[in-house]
């Protein structure tokens, strides 16, 4: 079965975001970048889907920052079989019309069974690409699965509804899954393995059109939520912090 | 293209989703703003009795055995049949898991731009304007959709429902979409196996994130929550690595809590953690990044290493 797995690099979340000056986007030059997480689940079912039912893994992405070698590599640790990024003279942001227009070309070439991707990436304003991705290669779309299986044709794949609700559901291949978790928390790629691969793996390069322009959505403003309030800060070390909550609890008839 | 709004409606387990009359009740005002109309779409089967409790100014109801249970397949031939009948300037969707399946495909296949994680919507001097929720709530960006007709997918909770509900008929009409040779095929519906505790009934919890670590710091969590007279909740990641199980899990796809006391230890508060647990009695966040959205929300909030904490409060404890 021939697998794809669309992966993306995202600004950490877990950093202070800082804007640009004129306050429409994040200053891209002072974010980290990294693996969107639910790609790692995405690359983790690819990698159980062919550990199962044979085949191969390839992973790809749009190379916005000049930067996804490293997620490549270690995607190639974890057990993809090959690699690709998108490249071109690329200005982030990229909206998600031209991502989904660009990927859609390269996969398309590839001739994929399944295509995987991520449920969401945290970073964008149009949603996902998955659903995009299944529109413009005419195949079936199911996202916020959890766990995928293949055989004969068709994997059978488990949607998430809230409280623990899930729809089982077979679909016919080619189709393309949004992986929300794998089956198993993905497995972890030793150092030595990601730098084995840096050395040796080739990366295929695929040109994008540069051409295409997509006109979505004007973004008129980025900043900090306004939120209605905001928390009552409790001050000093973490003893007085501790007797504080107690505090509050014991005022409330909580202990 | 007409100044019409097309709402897609939820339900699950015979049940009109909140998040259904929370779009129709914003959907009427931006109607009006535009002269038009809010119409609500429900799609399923046997569902009449629920398609008419929609304060919409028009109901549509698609009756179809194939609509009975969501199938992104069919529920995407039949919008997309819709759209092309009805031109409508806005198509709404929620931004869940049914929702998400949706809203981005149509904006490809009907050529409309996409804003998701919306959780404002205005009309100013006839545009729509559309606020969204991005990099998990840590910044909210103002967008305009370019041209005609747009595609929305709404958060859970931004919108009050009670504006949506009421009784307005609705029209039933056979699927407009050939629905046979379907590539998604409904198997059945899972539902969770019963937990060791029910959360959703407990008074106090201590919610555990990712800031947690490992699986063997849940111990001193535990040790807290007994302390505490408390049960342990959970976000996301602790349960999808198997640290708890998933019915300890708060949220969008977990479960919603109301509990008098949500203590948290090391969850950031990513939107699809806030919808299950920001209406807790007394939330206190403790989380050591002071930027977290989870200040936001949380009453009483402190940026210490969650650890410190909890070796202090359980001493103080006993
Ligand atoms: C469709 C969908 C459904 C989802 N459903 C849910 C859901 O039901 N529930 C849910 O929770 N998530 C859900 N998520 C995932 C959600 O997007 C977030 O990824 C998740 O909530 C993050 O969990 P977290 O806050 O524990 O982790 P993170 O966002 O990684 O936050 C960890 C926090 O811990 C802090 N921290 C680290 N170390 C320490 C320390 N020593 N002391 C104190 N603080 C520390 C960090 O500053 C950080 O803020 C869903 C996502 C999708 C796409
Ligand atoms: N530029 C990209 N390159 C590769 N994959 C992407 C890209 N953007 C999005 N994806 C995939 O689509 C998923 C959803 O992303 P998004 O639509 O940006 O929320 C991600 O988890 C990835 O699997």
């Amino acid at each position: 079965m021939n697998i794809v797995v669309a992966i993306k690099h995202v600004p950490s979340t877990a950093d202070e975001l800082e804007l640009n000056d004129d306050g429409t986007n994040l200053d891209f030059d002072e974010v980290d970048f990294v693996l969107n997480e639910f790609d790692e689940h995405a690359i983790e079912q690819a990698v159980l889907v062919k550990e199962a039912a044979g085949g191969e893994v390839t992973v790809v992405g749009v190379d916005v920052i000049e930067e996804l070698d490293g997620v490549l590599h270690t995607a190639l640790a974890k057990g993809a079989d090959k690699a690709a990024k998108i490249v071109g003279d690329i200005e982030p942001p990229i909206n998600s019309h031209t991502h989904a227009r660009w990927l859609a070309d390269a996969i398309g070439e590839m001739g994929p069974d399944l295509v995987l991707t991520g449920v969401q990436a945290v970073d964008d304003l149009d949603g996902q690409i998955g659903p995009m991705l299944a529109a413009h290669l005419d195949m079936p779309y199911v996202g916020v699965v959890t766990g995928v299986s293949a055989s004969n044709g068709s994997v059978t794949v488990h949607k998430e509804y809230p409280g623990g609700v899930m729809a089982e559901f077979e679909v016919s291949l080619p189709a393309v899954i949004g992986v929300q978790a794998a089956e198993k928390p993905p497995r972890y790629a030793p150092i030595s393995k990601i730098r084995q691969m840096a050395k040796s793996a080739e990366i295929e390069e695929i040109d994008a059109d540069e051409d295409f322009e997509y006109e979505g959505c004007e973004l008129r403003q980025m900043a900090k939520p306004v939120s209605a309030g905001h928390a009552e800060m409790l001050e000093g070390d973490a003893e007085e912090v501790a007797e504080k909550i107690i505090a509050l609890l014991e005022d409330r008839g909580l202990l | 293209m007409s100044n019409d709004i097309l709402v897609i409606a939820e339900h699950l387990g015979g049940k009109v989703a909140d998040i259904s009359y929370e779009m129709v009740g914003k959907a009427k005002e931006l109607a009006a703003a535009w002269g038009g109309q809010a119409i609500a779409v429900m799609l399923g089967s046997g569902m009449a009795e629920q398609a008419g409790t929609f304060a919409s100014d028009a109901t549509l109801y698609v009756d179809d055995p194939a609509l009975a249970e969501f199938n992104p397949e069919a529920y995407g031939r039949v919008v997309a049949a819709l759209v092309e009948e009805k031109s409508p300037r806005l198509v709404m969707f929620g931004s869940t898991s049914v929702g998400m399946d949706l809203a981005a495909w149509l904006s490809v296949k009907k050529d409309m731009p996409c804003v998701a994680y919306v959780n404002d919507l205005t009309v100013e001097d006839g545009e729509l304007v559309a606020t969204a929720q991005i990099y998990g709530g840590k910044m909210a960006a103002q967008c305009v959709p370019q041209g005609d007709a747009a595609v929305v997918s709404v958060m859970a909770g931004a919108f009050p429902a009670d504006a949506g509900r009421g009784s307005t008929a609705a029209e039933q009409i056979a699927s407009p979409a050939d629905l046979s040779d379907l590539k998604v095929r409904f198997v059945q519906m899972i539902m969770p196996e019963a937990g060791d505790v029910d959360i959703t009934a407990e008074e106090k919890l201590v919610a555990i994130g990712r800031g947690i670590g490992s699986e063997d710091n849940i111990e001193l969590a535990q040790e807290l929550a007994e302390a505490l007279g408390a049960e342990l909740a959970a976000s996301r990641p602790i349960t999808d690595a198997g640290w708890l199980p998933k019915t300890r899990q708060v949220g969008k796809s977990g479960v919603t809590v109301k509990p008098k006391l949500y203590l948290m230890l090391g969850i950031s508060g990513a939107p699809e953690h806030l919808e299950g647990m920001k209406d807790a009695e007394l939330i206190i966040a403790i989380n050591t990044d002071e930027n977290a959205p989870i200040f936001d929300v949380a009453h009483y909030g402190a940026t210490q290493d969650l650890f410190d904490v909890a070796e202090a409060m359980l001493e103080a404890l006993e």
